[in-house]
């Protein structure tokens, strides 16, 4: 089950210059896909099955193919604000190999017909943004990149663009809004990027790690990198590892490989005398599984069937050291923080949620708050203009459903430590009309 | 406009359900800012120069605007209300426009803030590793210091080195509660803070990405590999 694409000897020292990245076959990709007729490279991403790897899981090549044809201002934008929880796979990707995601960005432009290209990158990777800035410049002198790249007549411009701090802007119309300079609300679809994105234009927004396996893909034939992984997740995954285990970091895998197999034997597992208590398949938006799923093969279809989802590939170990009364708290005031305001069920919902927890912890809940918690939650879901505020109200509608029995515990000790009398007892005693 | 009522802000809400300081963006008592007049807005040249190529980057100059204020930021150390004024002026926006798109993120500081910025992530991989007890012992470590600004962070995207910080944008990690004094030390000294947990030298995990012989820190046995 090892296959390695994107990350073979990535440390290679000097990777992210041209030099090295050329000896190691770098650009050979570019030059094929230029002596192909555009339509052509969009049916071999087609043809590879590669599902975005940004969270939605979204094929490509079908996505690309949704940009309208002709001669007219499209962008393509990059989408390096990884912000997810848990999620750090392309921040390795660009440090170590950034020529990788710069080519499979030309060849995409090439592919779709666009000559203006954004990375935007989140403003706290401030190393990365350095090395791309440095990778463009190169690909600039080198001509891959400016007008009529290695005698092709295809011209592209391609602007490294720094995000300032903001969850939302990993969204892919948060992240346009911002891009165009403005606070990063997410916008009402449809419209869709792809007919009406940046700048008004028709917009292809793909994840780091998408863009990067494109070159791979074209080397390689859409066909034969189909046949890497199981039907409907083709090819392989970077993945990241965090929280308790004992390897953490990040792994390429092939798609379909077991979960046991990733968090026992690549990564170690919690350390010794601990069991996993609880796991997010794809960061920290994902609902959690338990122990007992464990034998999933990672998948996109396997994680949705099971109640979850593959996301970003950001599996977060929680072991048995850690109360699910804890997880809930750190992710609720996470999107409490990072709801951006613009739609009332998020950001209602995620603060309110953030409240009510802040209330058991006070000792003031009863077990009923825990069933107005799970239907705050069950009416943030599908209700909001982007999915923020599902990506707290499933792992924490997830928790309260899977770990009632913990949460009542933690209800009634709080309780007790407070020494508060419940709120029913409270009520009986004023009087009706009082207030 | 003299019969626009300019009554002073009407404190409200004292239980803390707004955001704080949701009534000190404007002084009503001011006029509202227009595009601050060139003749009478001085503007570094060299922040001048910086900004008007970025504004040649992008199909829409106001893309920009993130972009200009981050260096005006670098520049004067916060965005000020002077620091605002003169991206508005070779932007050609209002100063309430840049405001707007300031508050909404996290690393623009519209209050005068330390010049070294220390990020503890206290998100929820971190965390499971201790992180709040690093981020006391960091505010601990750095109380007294006044140039030294330490802030609770969400996900920086470095959970394999959790609990991890971000010294100046340089991601250190993983921490234990004796590296918050090293921290300050190195920063005091204006040295490369923690060299021997830094990012930027830190190997892949997965076994397949490495090299032989790469002098870098090794995942695995967390010590250096020289």
């Amino acid at each position: 089950m090892t296959k390695h694409l994107l990350f073979e000897r990535i440390d290679e020292p000097g990777l992210n210059t041209i030099p090295v990245y050329e000896k190691r076959g770098g650009y050979s990709a570019l030059r094929k896909a230029l002596t192909l007729p555009p339509a052509a490279i969009v049916e071999e991403l087609k043809q590879s099955g590669l599902r975005g790897r940004g969270g939605a899981g979204f094929q490509m090549g079908t996505k690309a193919s949704f940009l309208p044809q002709g001669d007219m201002a499209k962008y393509l934008v990059c989408n390096a604000d990884e912000s997810e929880p848990g999620t750090f796979k392309d921040r390795e990707l660009m440090q170590k190999s950034p020529h990788t995601l710069i080519e499979g960005m030309i060849i995409t432009t090439f592919a779709t017909g666009i000559h203006h290209a954004f990375i935007y990158i989140r403003g706290e990777y401030v190393l990365q943004a350095e090395i791309l800035q440095a990778a463009i410049a190169e690909a600039e002198a080198a001509g891959y990149l400016g007008e009529n790249i290695l005698g092709s007549g295809h011209s592209l411009k391609l602007v490294l663009h720094r995000g300032a701090g903001a969850y939302i802007c990993g969204e892919e119309t948060g992240l346009l809004d911002s891009l165009e300079g403005k606070r990063g609300n997410p916008r009402l679809k449809p419209p869709f990027p792809a007919i009406e994105g940046a700048y008004h234009g028709p917009t292809l927004v793909n994840n780091v790690e998408t863009l990067g396996t494109v070159p791979t893909i074209i080397n390689m034939g859409g066909a034969r990198y189909a046949e890497i992984g199981v039907q409907g997740s083709t090819g392989t995954k970077l993945i990241s590892v965090s929280g308790d285990v004992q390897r953490p970091g990040n792994y390429e895998i092939e798609l379909g490989m077991s979960s046991r197999e990733i968090i026992y034997g690549l990564c170690g597992g919690p350390k010794p005398g601990h069991e996993v208590k609880m796991w997010f398949p794809g960061g920290s938006s994902s609902p959690v599984l338990l122990a007992e799923d464990l034998d999933l093969p990672y998948d996109f279809d396997s994680l949705a069937k099971a109640g979850s989802m593959l996301g970003s590939g950001a599996i977060i170990v929680v072991d048995d050291t850690h109360s699910a009364f804890e997880v809930a708290q750190k992710l609720t005031k996470f999107y409490s923080h990072e709801s951006c305001g613009k739609c009332v069920p998020c950001r209602e919902g995620t603060n309110w949620t953030h409240k009510m927890l802040a209330r058991i912890e006070a000792g003031e809940a009863t077990p009923m708050d825990l069933d107005i918690l799970a239907s705050v939650q069950t009416q943030i879901i599908g209700n909001c203009l982007c999915v923020l505020g599902d990506a707290m109200a499933m792992p924490v509608g997830s928790i309260v459903a899977k770990f009632r029995d913990e949460l009542e515990a933690e209800i009634e000790a709080a309780r007790e430590r407070a020494n508060t009398v419940p709120d029913t007892v409270l009520l009986e005693a004023i009087p009706v009309g009082a207030h | 406009m003299s019969s626009i009522d300019r009554r002073p802000p009407v404190k409200r809400y004292e239980h803390g359900s707004r955001v704080p300081g949701w009534d000190e963006a404007v002084d009503l008592t001011k006029p509202p800012a227009t595009v601050p007049d060139p003749a009478l807005t001085p503007v570094p040249d060299e922040l001048r120069t910086k900004i008007e190529h970025l504004m040649g980057e992008y199909p829409d100059f106001r893309s920009a605007s993130i972009p200009a204020m981050h260096l005006a930021q670098d520049h004067h150390g916060w965005l000020s209300p002077e620091a605002i004024e003169q991206v508005a002026c070779v932007m050609r926006l209002t100063p309430a426009y840049l405001t707007s798109v300031a508050s909404f993120y996290d690393m623009f500081a519209l209050q005068p803030k330390p010049k070294h910025d220390v990020y503890v992530c206290t998100n929820i991989s971190c965390s499971l590793l201790g992180a709040d007890e690093f981020y006391e012992a960091m505010c601990a470590a750095a109380d007294g210091h006044a140039e030294i600004g330490v802030r609770g962070f969400e996900c920086l995207g470095a959970c394999d080195i959790g609990p991890m910080a971000s010294v100046d944008g340089e991601f250190v990690g993983p921490l234990n509660l004796d590296d918050a004094a090293l921290i300050v030390e190195d920063i005091e000294a204006g040295r490369s803070v923690l060299e021997h947990k830094q990012l930027r030298h830190r190997a892949v995990a997965d076994p397949n990405g490495r090299v032989a012989g790469f002098s870098g820190i090794d995942p695995v046995g967390q010590g250096d590999q020289a």
